[in-house]
């Protein structure tokens, strides 16, 4: 048993490991430049295996095999654990390297956690507004509201974007029809079917903004601070079995601040007055009637909804004065802040300023400022977003950093006073 | 003599360093008086001095100008005179550096540009901005602004500096008079005269076009009535410095913006007499009248903002004392004190080595005590200050470590490090203001003073570690002079200096993963210089490694820590050069071949490290044991005996 696990104590593989981890992260930061943040850490960081392959054609024919991080650190882990376990004997000369090992132990296992445990959404609003939920940045929900009270349904039924497959039939107890998904876009653009424009095509779905819109796939964004904008084409089929038409759902129609960014494109291309008439058509609610009654339903982000509500009082955006150059055409930003009100039936009311470094911690969340912004309607009123994380694990770092500093000096400490006592400077 | 040399020689530099501190005589115009009047631009208020440098430097590379009638330089501030009050004669003046040959035969600019004993770089506004270049130059830079950062080719770059450059320039010539005056002084007073009447036309002007561009505007009569203070100012208002300091309730202004704000009601506000008088005076060539304003106005900014007008003249002050300059020159000499003592092993020269990097040293020190308190940061605030503290840290390390061994091998890695910092920091102050302020998510002193120095020293100290094996390498492989104590002192060091290095580097990147935690909560999201920090980590870790589980020798480890160095410099600057992530601050493609080349030496000296010992002039004729492995429990032993101290 011993011999089987000797290699998995060596310092040997220590090395290597350490080794393999320094390739894994520089080819990882590397590909960042062609994937983008968000699509190379998830290749090459936050899984088992991978492989390096520059998008340049001239390149394209190397092909770098790594290992991924997730099987890196449960090796250094494994190999950090099974080392102290038969070789350690405790000695006060190496209780540093046991604290060191020990606090990068609480680090990878932390990491692992908030890997799995961490969500991070965001809550924007603009001034005077009150949420009591805040939305996730990539996934989307399709919802069904119903216009009569419900205990039931509890009034809104949601239908995760992972169930809305295309070819999936997703039936809900509650509600009186189950949805078909004719098609799913994970990235889409919308166009105006307007009457000048001379659409020759059909509509894609029988019903609702389909007649005034279409949807059309767009390649997948791969940058961290931009979104994919999701479509999918459904079809409703009543307990009879009965189609009640088709539609399209489309996040470009459920969130309103795409809706504008649509709207701010339009007005480009056909000038204000029509571009508002043209939003108002997208974000027209659409309907279905079922079992005598009539539900409302979107697609839009997902929701975490919280058992309190933040009020956005006033938002803070400074720029330095005298610093507007080429390279800052905005100035530099000297202080986002943002000034909300928290209000929890339990806990009660308090008022809080959330800025730079200086986040909100409360039940169990932390809220940061993300961004600011002002209305596009109406510019004297700001908007603010502030970036929600749930981190059950956020202390480890802290602690795990704590130690292993500790474990470091202490054991150099060792180190460097029987140096220093052989050899006093003259 | 020999007993006096290493007094002396510090000595001498000591007293030339002294001798740049002394104020240049100014017989005509008092432009060093001139360069001290506090303006605010970047966000803070400076003197004139600094703001003239920082242009220059953006336009011509240098903090000065060149007088080719005259034969002599011109400083910073008497430039800024010419652009602000004689704007003819300094559109005719070489000051825009045009190095691409590309961008030279576009703009149908002469080969070189050489006469009156100027160097052939320089070219002056009116040779650059004929009417035909104007839009020539309009089209390639908004070609080159399309573009992504990090597609942008070696041309694209030129392009647009230089687009910037003579933004710059034309912007600083409508900041402090409108540019057809001739006798500011009475336009302003007839303008200040005619407010009640005029009043009414600039208020409707200014409602009708708020937040609008005024070349939109310009064919409207009451702009153009308007316009004769915003004279071709256009959109580039926000880009001019702030000129006028805070009185009866203003904050900051800009002369052209405070004149538009006059109404008939309040007094001509004291600044702009002043910046009229002082223009008129310097067109007329009226030195004594200059002088006389210059004083007038500087009195009344004492008066008016005393803590700002007291830290301008520190400023001016600690821009003439050029600290980082003229240390990097002492280290020059300390480095070769210190190699010179390698080679006929006489005492005096490391002495004298010492008291240089020493001398040095204190310069360096007080040139960053003085950027701390001038900027009221911690030592490192941009990759420019993280330069002059690597070198800063590197020194410390040296120096220490030559009190231990005394064998002028950390004074050498010192000074040698302390030198390439200081040029490399002296490099990329060539974009401009240094004491840039700090945007809103990098605005707190703890993180910096905590997350960013220590892991700045980590830095260094990987330096430190990687500049020891060269020292190895290098006198062992091409010299006889790496004899077995040398060798095993250094060995020594470089492990003791890893273990340092492995410790403040964990720490500064953790803690700059706490910041993120407290800044977005996210401790650790991949960014690429993060990652470079991080990498930084695992190397030191697996050196020790290495070294603990007997995987690598002496030149092994060397080798190892010569690696140390290609992983730091790709973490300092190897990451900005990918253009993304949040860390890509001064994105600098121009510093790609550099970086290349010092990578290339390092691999090149890892491969000599790797050649077995036979090919090394040091161990050719040793009989082949390599020296003990060794594990944790049982570091190496023993090490160099000290050399006799300092008699």
């Amino acid at each position: 048993m011993k011999r089987l696990l000797a290699p998995l104590t060596s310092i040997r593989l220590t090395v290597t490991l350490l080794a393999l981890g320094i390739a894994v992260i520089f080819f990882g930061t590397l590909a960042q430049t062609e994937d983008g943040l968000y699509v190379a850490q998830a290749r090459f960081f936050r899984s088992w295996f991978s492989v390096f392959s520059p998008h340049d054609p001239a390149w394209k024919w190397i092909k770098i095999p790594l290992p991924g991080g997730y099987l890196l650190g449960t090796s250094l882990l494994v190999n950090l654990i099974a080392a102290h376990i038969s070789r350690f004997k405790f000695a006060w000369k190496k209780s540093g390297i046991v604290m060191t090992h020990l606090g990068i132990i609480l680090l990878l296992v932390g990491q692992l956690a908030t890997d799995m445990f961490a969500r991070e959404s965001r809550m924007s609003f603009a001034e005077g507004e009150w949420r009591n939920y805040s939305e996730d940045f990539q996934k989307t929900e399709l919802v069904f509201l119903s216009d009569t009270t419900d205990a039931a349904m509890n009034n809104v039924v949601a239908i995760p974007d992972s169930e809305l497959r295309p070819g999936a039939e997703i039936r809900l107890e509650p509600l009186p029809f189950s949805v078909r998904v004719k098609e799913w876009m994970e990235n889409s653009e919308p166009s105006f079917r307007a009457p000048m424009m001379q659409k020759t095509n059909a509509p894609q779905a029988s019903s609702g903004i389909a007649q005034n819109f279409d949807f059309q796939p767009a390649t997948e964004t791969r940058t961290m601070d931009s979104k994919n904008i999701p479509t999918a084409l459904i079809e409703l089929v009543g307990t009879d079995g009965k189609s009640l038409g088709t539609w399209a759902v489309s996040d470009w129609a459920g969130e309103p601040a795409m809706a504008a960014s649509a709207a701010f494109s339009w007005s480009k291309q056909f000038g204000a007055d029509l571009a508002q008439r043209i939003h108002g058509l997208l974000t027209k609610p659409q309907t279905v009637t079922a079992g005598g009654r009539t539900f409302t339903f979107q697609l839009r982000p997902m929701r975490y909804y919280q058992p309190f509500t933040v009020k956005l009082l006033k938002t803070t955006h400074e720029v330095y004065a005298g610093t507007v150059s080429a390279a800052e055409p905005d100035g530099i930003p000297k202080n986002f802040q943002s000034r909300v009100l928290v209000d929890h039936p339990t806990v009660g009311r308090r008022e809080v300023d959330i800025y730079m470094n200086n986040p909100l911690r409360f039940g169990g969340l932390t809220f940061f400022q993300y961004q600011m912004g002002r209305e596009q309607a109406a510019a004297s009123r700001g908007t603010s977003t502030l970036q929600v994380v749930k981190n059950p694990s956020w202390l480890t770092p802290y602690v795990g950093c704590g130690m292993v500093a500790l474990g470091l000096l202490v054991q150099f400490g060792i180190h460097l006073e029987a140096f220093v006592r052989k050899k006093r400077p003259a | 003599m020999k007993k006096h040399l290493p007094w002396l020689i510090p000595a001498v530099f000591a007293v030339w360093f002294l001798t740049t501190l002394v104020p240049a005589r100014e017989d005509k115009f008092a432009f060093g008086q001139f360069g001290r009047l506090p303006l605010l631009s970047g966000g803070r208020p400076q003197p004139l001095d600094s703001f003239a440098r920082n242009t220059l430097v953006q336009i011509r590379e240098r903090h000065d100008a060149y007088d080719p009638v005259e034969k002599r330089t011109m400083s910073a501030p008497e430039w800024l005179a010419e652009v602000m009050f004689k704007p003819e004669a300094a559109r005719d003046r070489r000051v825009f550096r045009v190095v691409s040959q590309e961008l030279k035969q576009v703009l149908k600019l002469p080969e070189s540009n050489v006469d009156h004993g100027e160097n052939g770089k320089y070219y002056s506004w009116n040779q650059i901005a004929t009417e035909a270049n104007f839009a020539t130059l309009q089209e390639q830079i908004g070609r080159a602004v399309k573009k992504e950062e990090s597609q942008r080719d070696a041309y694209d770059q030129a392009v647009l500096k230089l687009g910037n450059a003579l933004e710059l320039f034309n912007t600083l010539q409508v900041s402090a008079r409108s540019q057809s005056a001739t006798n500011f002084t009475a336009e302003v007073t007839a303008f200040y005269k005619s407010l009640p009447a005029n009043e009414g036309a600039l208020i409707a002007v200014k409602t009708r076009y708020a937040g609008k561009n005024p070349d939109e505007a310009k064919d409207d009569p009451l702009v153009r009535e308007a316009a004769k203070f915003y004279d071709k100012i256009g959109s580039r208002g926000e880009k001019l410095p702030l000129l006028l300091p805070p009185e009866n309730g203003h904050d900051w202004s800009r002369l052209p913006d405070r004149m538009m704000d006059l109404t008939g009601g309040e007094p001509l506000p004291k600044a702009i007499q002043a910046w009229a008088r002082i223009g008129d005076a310097y067109e007329t060539g009226n030195s004594i009248e200059f002088n006389a304003a210059v004083a007038e106005y500087s009195r009344y900014c004492a008066d008016t903002i005393p803590a700002e007008t007291k830290k301008a003249g520190r400023e001016v002050f600690f821009n003439r004392f050029a600290p980082f300059y003229n240390a990097m020159i002492i280290y020059v000499a300390a480095f070769l004190c210190a190699v010179g003592f390698w080679f006929n092993f006489a005492e005096w020269l490391r002495v004298a080595a010492f008291r240089l990097v020493g001398l040095a040293f204190v310069i360096h020190m007080t040139g960053l005590i003085f950027r701390m308190v001038l900027q009221g940061r911690p030592p490192v605030t941009n990759l420019y200050s993280s330069a002059i503290f690597i070198g800063w840290g590197a020194v410390v390390l040296g120096m220490i470590l030559e009190r231990f061994w005394r064998n002028a091998i950390g004074l050498t890695v010192g000074s040698l490090l302390g030198f390439v910092t200081l040029i490399i920091a002296h490099n990329l102050a060539l974009d401009g203001d240094t004491m840039i302020m700090m945007r809103a998510v990098l605005d707190t002193n703890f993180w910096l003073a905590t997350h960013v120095v220590i892991v700045t020293l980590g830095y260094a100290s990987t330096f430190v570690a990687g500049f020891l094996a060269i020292v190895y390498i290098v006198r062992g492989f091409f010299t006889r002079g790496l004899d077995g104590n040398t060798a095993k002192s250094l060995a020594r060091m470089v492990y003791g200096i890893v273990c340092f290095a492995t410790l403040f580097s964990f720490v500064g990147t953790v803690l700059g993963g706490i910041w993120a935690d407290q800044s977005w909560g996210r401790f650790w999201g991949w960014d690429p210089k993060e990652n470079g920090a991080l990498i930084i980590v695992l190397w030191n870790a697996l050196v020790l490694h290495a070294r603990w589980g007997g995987l690598v020798r002496e030149r092994g480890v060397m080798t190892l820590a010569i690696a140390g160095n290609i992983v730091t410099s790709w973490s300092w600057f190897g990451v900005n050069m990918l253009g993304i992530g949040l860390h890509s601050y001064g994105f600098m493609s121009g510093a790609f071949p550099v970086l290349a080349t010092f990578v290339g030496s390092q691999l090149l000296l890892i491969v000599l490290g790797c050649l077995p010992p036979r090919y090394w002039q040091s161990f050719k004729n040793l009989p082949a044991t390599p020296t003990k492995p060794s594990g944790p429990s049982a570091p190496v032993k023993g090490g160099g005996k000290p050399r006799p101290a300092v008699a």
